[in-house]
């Protein structure tokens, strides 16, 4: 799991990455920069991801493979996994592809 | 407010409101370790508040003996997740005294992880509103059955 993490927090302007249960949204493991709410992050994001699930069944676009919510200050990227959401929290210039694919291997290596 | 939400002691109104909102809980207790209930939301019948006040008082009762005998401080939470519902037990400290919260919640709107953040959040609002310098009221028995009556009015509106 950290060694998923490590990957993640590599990439250049990435401020922390987080492995979050789906179902109970509580952090499993984490790599954060100071500053980062990584209690209030997992809990709100396997909140929204949640909604975004059913969102997307009613949409019939079938589940999501990635997500990226983009700020003044910076991005969330998410990329949900078997009852595992692989979280980055980064700057707002970062290498969006660089940091997706990291996730993606992380989901795929199976962590 | 919820047309739901209802408290004994109007200073834990606006907390348990904006907690309940914000956790998307069905049912939430604010109540002392004796099961003396100040707040209530969600819950329809009187019955159903005293059960789940007098097993929440319970709970809080025995894991603090637990955590006694183990020598180690009161258990500061408790959650338990069944297949579509999770409950989530906790005491605190405020100027009224030791309270807990227990809430009740579907996995399908809500999770532990939001319970337990906005659960810190009502915990801190409740410990900031509570009346300062206030000692907790004895019940005396011979007053039980009113006092129980009267906050059971006061929790369903009557």
């Amino acid at each position: 799991m950290s060694q998923a993490l490590d990957m993640i927090t590599r990439v250049r302007g990435v401020r922390g990455a987080m492995l979050v249960s789906a179902e109970d949204g509580i952090v499993v493991a984490e790599q954060l920069m100071e500053g980062i709410k990584g209690p209030a992050v997992a809990a709100l994001a396997a909140s929204l991801a949640g909604r975004l699930r059913r969102a997307m069944d009613a949409a019939g676009t079938g589940a999501a493979a990635f997500w990226h919510l983009q700020a003044e200050q910076g991005a969330l990227l998410v990329v949900p996994g078997a009852g595992i959401l692989v979280v980055a929290v980064a700057e707002p210039d970062v290498n969006i592809g660089l940091v997706r694919l990291e996730l993606l291997r992380a989901v795929e290596a199976g962590l | 407010m919820s047309p739901q939400t209802r408290a004994v002691e109007s200073w834990t109104l606006q907390p348990l409101t904006d907690f309940v909102r914000e956790a998307s809980a069905r049912l939430v207790l604010v109540l002392t370790p004796s099961g003396q209930v100040l707040a209530q939301s969600g819950f329809s019948r009187a019955v159903d508040v005293m059960s789940a006040a007098a097993l929440a008082a319970a709970i809080v009762a025995s894991t603090s003996e637990l955590a006694r005998q183990l020598r180690q401080p009161p258990f500061a939470a408790l959650s338990h997740q069944g297949p579509k519902t999770g409950f989530f037990l906790a005491t605190f400290v405020t100027e009224r005294g030791t309270l807990a919260v227990l809430a009740v919640y579907d996995l399908d709107v809500s999770s532990l992880g939001l319970v337990q953040l906005f659960y810190e959040q009502l915990a801190g609002d409740l410990k900031a509103a509570s009346p300062k310098g206030a000692v907790p009221k004895q019940v005396l028995a011979a007053d039980f059955e009113r006092e129980l009556t009267d906050s059971l009015n006061t929790l369903f509106g009557r």
